[in-house]
């Protein structure tokens, strides 16, 4: 087990450096100069930032010098803010958009499981068409129109009310997040539903449910006990990519919503050609990403003993 | 009770031979008629196959039929709602006029006037039109200067004015000419008096309906009339079904040319990429061993790029050059994204069915390597390619209007739907039905590329046909 | 109906909603959003409207504008000009955030900073009246030759290059702000980073900086002028640039503040909200590229597009909102002359369609060129919606109208920045705000030594026009000499005036006083109260 993770982390070592070299090249390649602005400087201003920023340097050495800085822990200065440090800005915008996404995907989870398991109950009933009829919908309605739907929803159920039942943009409180982690784990949990749904169905065809019908219990028990417990499993599979789509799905959602999220920032960067937070965000990102997927896998090991073998 | 059975000469004949035995009494079905037959009992697969096929039709013929410019600008019908066609009155064009000064009057109050008078003769000058509202009223006594306020709905006293059209700064400027972006409703026009700098309460306001009117040279433009037309005449103004986009652009062709931007990314960037990884997962699984390592080592790192800031990123590096309408980078920047996802997929079938006992059987019975490949390999995994594919569209799809609509996406003028929701969700109170049918459009395609994914995964699922 | 209400209340006050309240008279606190994280708040090099808007509340220049947009005194208590030199006699009681007094000696450290090229401030040029300014910038003479002076703590001198009748104003921007050099260096790389790395000497101070999330300044209790303010606070609770978003906050109550676009102010109606219109003194425009190899430093070109271009159509069909001004000249309509405003003593040429002449001006064009048909000429255009939109009218209208194929070419801030630079477009869609409160803001930017002159147009006639009007002091030549280039625009087609823009905001009904300006901090809310 020791050396399986061993060799999974030095595995994800060398991802991470595949991630920060393909973003160096991606991010070189973009035309334009970072340090010019609209009101137009003389050379001397320009040859000075360059020299603050290391751009004066061959692509090559500047390569070096990011890989070992960032190895330090270091990604450098924004260029936009040039008096702040790129490890700020991810620290401070990070846990935002991490606590969006993970009240996201709690929301998706549960919702997905709790209609799936209802709409398997009622297996080609009204409620099963009713959900399975909005499942369609949230699969094939795109998310920025859901997320426009949601801030209308909120100012009117505000009007309606006559008092600011949840704030309609913004961040600070957890009301602040209802809405916007509802409107992005949306997607999620419609996909969610489907997949419990056919589980459902599918575990009830197992020989253990038949067994235990045979033995005589009650059907609330077969129903929690065997047929629920058993249907959960490959729904809880799917949530660790799903966790990852959320987490960079967000750009729409931060957008909306004014959330001071890091998706929201990576975009702005780009358009800014930010090169220092276009680099660390999308290597802080990348890391993170294959973090988590080696965690699930290890967990999975723990639990399953024939992935272990593998 | 022993009594012996007496045997007799037919029981020593021979059985009689049943050479039909083996026959087998239906056709003859490969795997992929059975799926087809499977596919078209179901109902859902089926209505989501005629919804592609409509789409095709709609993308590819569609603009033989519907033969309007998706770039013609037709700026006396900005944004307007599906609507029956309209007829227009055609009018001479703008000309300037002077601003109408009352000489008897002051400029400028003598002094600081504590109340002012409400504006009285307040009236329409000629035939008010969507080209023109001309008001004219008579000047206040100590008015210092007058507001203009335009309304769609009568005002209540001192709220809901509207649009401040103008602050006029004299008191003896007795006339405004209205041309924002007239439409054939119903107007309320509030005029307040000033001292110059501060409003008083007192307002008057005039209900106005302009009549729907082209210019002659606007009309001549757009073809509308020849040349002989007089002013004062009617005429027909062009047909829009599904209404216009802000700048009076057809919104059912630029549907029809935003299907084609849409679809083309959907369709051709699936059907590469799972190509490609189909190639590279195959070769890959087939030869084994260190290649096989090195190479699905490589699509693990592709698969650990977070997908959308790389998307972005390519696009941006890739650069959309001057007319160009970012297609390509887009398409590239999908392909280099996603090819290893199908790339696992497969070379896990193919490690699957090397090992599988028929391959082996095969391979005994002398079966060479291309053999085995062409006629058990790539059949054998057709199935979840072609299901991948399915799948793989409403993604593309989706991933194309989402970066169009932060606006990373193909560049103006070319339409996607993506575009035209980014613009419509803008307007999607006053204008919702330029929100509406892209993402309507949107929404078919993606359900119905999942249907039929449905439709075919329990079709080519072999486990359902032992169910049956 | 409403238990129902009153149960969403009381769940949501237990999810920790604040009761939105955008104004509270009793606190004299309001909310607003910020359009941005404000991306530098050094004073020596901030250069965006966000940062300028914050630093106008929290720091204060040698002056500052009054409630009715007057130069005042600030640090300074008076000063004397002459057409060499300025002398500053500063207030004692001005004083930092952190009791110090402001001295003259900050001033002197914040303008050799400024202009120093290893600050690399993209407004040093803002102090290049400052004798020796531009050439310490350039990285010819050391920061020290600058010319100014503390005479002692409260007297400061500065020495002018030549005479600029415009340079009081400038002492209000916030370039010229002061910084401590003490506190400077205690912090160094980080000044201004964040709410306690600053010092602050103006109406109100930053007391707590979320960043990306928000900013909240509240009143100084160490500015000298501090019984004028009524202000206790402004909390800028939400950072976000979507104008929807924005409305939204608005309708809810929990901005007081916010601007309106052409996509938004429909439902700001359909509110009943009370819209004022606010010209923002920018003027927008093409601008051609005038490189020899290109086919737009063709005159008959420009003026055939010229002649085709109807800015009323334009403004009151493609833009939709009122308050915008169709394009006429180079210079805006607010600009001062010598007694009313410049355009009212030198009126610019209205810009009429003329779709024959036009026409015939195009195929004397292409006669002149020796080509059949117009190869497609490239329009480099920013990201924005906005911007796309005018590409697109202007794509439809020239083909329409001219038969002309324009090739638009849409490119992020910076790309766009660099193929402006480049020279790598025919015409390009830009824009020019005023920078200081002085005709020469919008005068020398075709001058042929002026960087910001992309598309390098080069007329020796328009150069000594600027010569002319830069070295006086004399308004009436000043503004003769600027008629000319006012002249010069239209019968040369320099640009092609698009608009001056104009646009609609709508304010909380009980917020009075609020400032809105051409110049500097805007909206301004130093001298705003809110009333009960």
């Amino acid at each position: 087990m020791f050396r399986y993770t061993l060799g999974r982390l030095l595995s994800g070592v060398i991802t991470v450096w595949f991630i920060a070299t393909a973003t160096f090249l991606a991010m070189h390649a973009v035309p334009g100069d970072p340090l010019m602005n609209e009101k137009a400087t003389t050379a001397e201003i320009r040859e000075n930032l360059a020299r603050k920023y290391g751009l004066d340097r061959p692509l090559p050495e500047q390569y070096v010098i990011y890989l070992s800085n960032m190895i330090q822990g270091d990604f450098g200065i924004s260029f936009t803010q040039q008096n702040r440090r790129v490890n700020d800005i991810i620290k401070d915008h990070f846990p935002v958009s991490a606590a969006l996404g993970i009240l996201a995907i709690t929301f998706a989870a549960l919702g997905g499981i709790l209609w799936g398991a209802i709409t398997a109950l009622y297996r080609n009933q009204l409620p099963d068409i009713i959900i399975m009829f909005l499942v369609i919908l949230g699969i094939s309605v795109p998310s920025f129109v859901f997320a426009a739907l949601g801030q209308l929803l909120l100012v009117n159920l505000n009007q309606w009310f006559g008092t600011s039942i949840l704030p309609v943009a913004g961040w600070g409180t957890f009301s602040h997040m209802l809405m916007p982690s509802l409107v992005l784990g949306l997607g999620t949990m419609a996909l969610l539903t489907r997949l419990m749904r056919s589980s459902m169905l599918e575990v009830v065809n197992e020989d253990f449910i038949k067994t235990a019908k045979a033995k005589g219990l009650s059907p609330q028990r077969i129903f929690f006990k065997h047929q629920l417990r058993n249907a959960i499993l490959p729904v809880v599979t799917v949530l660790g990519p799903q966790i990852a789509a959320i987490t960079t799905g967000g750009f729409v959602v931060e957008l909306v919503f004014a959330i001071p999220g890091l998706g929201r920032y990576f975009v702005q960067a780009v358009q800014q050609l930010d090169y220092t937070v276009i680099m660390g965000t999308t290597v802080f990102y990348g890391a993170f990403l294959v973090l988590m997927v080696i965690l699930v896998d290890i967990i999975y090991g723990f639990i399953d003993p024939r992935v272990r073998l593998k | 009770m022993n009594t012996l059975r007496t045997l007799t000469e037919a029981d020593f004949q021979p059985a009689p031979s049943q050479d039909n035995l083996e026959q087998i009494s239906r056709p003859s079905l490969s795997y992929w008629q059975d799926a087809w037959i499977r596919l078209k009992k179901n109902t859902r697969a089926l209505i989501s196959l005629y919804l592609i096929v409509g789409l095709a039709f709609f993308t590819l013929i569609g603009p033989w039929i519907w033969t309007k410019d998706p770039a013609a600008q037709d700026l006396d019908q900005i944004s307007q709602a599906p609507a029956l066609p309209k007829t227009a009155l055609l009018v001479k064009d703008f000309e300037p006029s002077a601003t109408p000064i009352d000489t008897t009057h002051p400029p400028a109050p003598s002094g600081y006037p504590d109340a002012l008078d409400a504006v009285t003769g307040l009236t329409v000058l000629g035939t008010p039109t969507t080209q023109s509202v001309r008001l004219s009223w008579s000047p206040v006594d100590q008015a210092g200067g007058y507001s203009v306020y335009r309304s769609e709905s009568a005002p209540e006293g001192l709220m809901g004015l509207g649009l401040p059209l103008a602050s006029l700064t004299a008191g003896n400027i007795v006339g405004f000419e209205d041309r924002l972006n007239l439409k054939s409703q119903t107007y309320y026009y509030s005029i307040i008096p000033t001292d110059g700098f501060d409003e008083f309460d007192v307002v008057s306001t005039l209900e106005v309906s302009p009549q729907q009117s082209i210019t002659v040279s606007q009309a001549l433009e757009r073809q509308l009339i020849d040349s002989d037309d007089r002013p004062g005449q009617t005429v027909q103004l062009a047909f829009h079904p599904l209404g216009t986009d802000y700048l009076g652009r057809d919104m059912l062709a630029r549907l029809m040319q935003g299907a084609r931007v849409s679809l083309f990314i959907g369709v051709v960037a699936p059907l590469i990429y799972v190509l490609f990884g189909v190639f590279y997962g195959g070769f890959a699984g087939y030869l084994g061993g260190t290649t096989d390592q090195v190479l699905m080592r490589f699509a693990d790192f592709v698969v650990a790029l977070p997908f959308l800031l790389f998307m972005i990123l390519f696009k941006i590096a890739f650069g959309i050059g001057p007319g160009e309408s970012g297609i390509l980078p887009m398409l590239i920047a999908l392909i280099l994204l996603l090819w290893p996802a199908t790339a696992r997929l497969v070379r896990g079938q193919v490690l699957r069915i090397r090992e599988q006992g028929y391959i082996e059987a095969a391979r005994l019975l002398g079966g060479g390597p291309s053999y085995l490949i062409a006629r058990h390999i790539i059949p054998n995994t057709m199935g979840v390619i072609l299901v991948t594919l399915t799948f793989a569209v409403p993604s593309a799809i989706f991933t194309e209007a989402f970066l169009s609509f932060i606006g990373m996406g193909v560049a103006p003028p070319t339409p996607s739907w993506g575009s035209m929701c980014n613009e419509g969700v803008k307007t999607m109170l006053s204008h919702p039905h330029e929100l509406f049918f892209p993402a309507l459009f949107i929404s078919i395609t993606v359900l119905a590329f999942n249907l039929l994914g449905d439709g075919l995964t329990e079709a080519l699922d072999s486990k359902m046909r032992s169910k049956e | 109906m409403n238990f129902l209400k009153s149960l969403a209340i009381a769940l949501c006050l237990f999810s920790g909603a604040i009761e939105a309240q955008s104004v509270d008279a009793t606190r004299q606190v309001v909310k607003i959003a910020l359009a941005q994280e404000p991306p530098q708040l050094n004073s020596m090099k901030a250069t965006d409207q966000v940062s300028i808007f914050v630093l106008g509340h929290v720091m204060e220049g040698l002056t500052r504008y009054d409630r009715r947009g007057n130069l005042a005194p600030g640090v300074a208590e008076r000063w004397t000009l002459s057409a060499t030199s300025a002398k500053f006699w500063l207030r004692k009681d001005a004083k930092w955030s952190n009791g110090d007094p402001v001295t003259a000696h900050d001033f002197v450290f914040a303008w050799r900073n400024a202009v120093d090229p290893k600050t690399a401030s993209e407004y040093a040029f803002i102090l290049y009246p400052v004798k020796n300014a531009e050439a310490i910038n350039q990285g010819n003479l050391p920061i020290t030759d600058l010319g100014i002076r503390a005479l002692d703590d409260h007297t400061l001198e500065v020495t002018l290059e030549r005479p600029t009748g415009y340079f009081m104003k400038l002492t209000a921007f916030v370039t010229t702000f002061p910084v401590q050099e003490r506190f400077y260096r205690s912090v160094e790389a980080s000044y201004a980073a964040d709410a306690s790395q600053m010092l602050y000497n103006g109406a109100f101070k930053i007391t707590d900086w979320v960043h990306s999330a928000s900013l909240k300044m509240q009143k100084n209790e160490t500015y000298w002028n501090r019984q004028t303010i009524r202000l206790n606070g402004i909390d800028a609770d939400y950072i976000t640039a979507d104008t929807r978003a924005r409305l939204n906050l608005f309708i809810d109550d929990e901005i007081a503040y916010t601007q309106l676009d052409g996509e938004t102010y429909k439902d700001a109606l359909k509110n009943q909200f009370r819209i004022r219109p606010f010209a923002t003194g920018s003027v927008y425009f093409l601008e051609y590229n005038y490189r020899p190899e290109r086919i737009t430093s063709n005159l008959k070109l420009r003026q055939a597009i010229q002649a085709a271009f109807d800015p009323d159509e334009f403004v009151n069909k493609v833009l939709q909102t009122p308050g915008n001004l169709p394009g006429a000249s180079l210079f805006p309509s607010w600009i001062k002359g010598v007694n009313k405003t410049f355009r009212e003593e030198y009126p610019a040429k209205v810009l009429r369609p003329d779709l024959a002449h036009a026409k015939r001006l195009l195929a004397e064009a292409k006669a002149e060129l020796g080509v059949e048909q117009i190869p497609p000429l490239v329009l480099l255009v920013s990201d924005s919606p906005t911007a796309t939109k005018q590409a697109e009218y202007t794509q439809g209208m020239l083909k329409t109208k001219l038969n002309l194929d324009i090739k638009i070419d849409v490119q992020t801030f910076k790309q766009r920045l660099a193929k402006m630079t480049e020279g790598d477009f025919d015409i390009v869609g830009a824009g020019w705000g005023p920078d200081f409160d002085d005709i020469m803001t919008f005068g020398d930017l075709f001058a042929s030594w002026n960087l910001n002159n992309r598309g390098r147009y080069n007329n020796p006639e328009y150069d000594r026009l600027v010569r002319i009007a830069m070295n006086s002091s004399d308004p009436t030549t000043r503004m003769e000499a600027m008629a000319g280039i006012q002249t010069l625009v239209y019968d040369d087609a320099i640009i092609l005036p698009m608009y001056e823009q104009g646009v609609i905001y709508i304010q909380h009904p009980k917020i009075k006083g609020l400032r809105r300006t051409v110049i500097g901090s805007d909206p301004d809310f130093t001298h705003a109260r809110i009333v009960p």
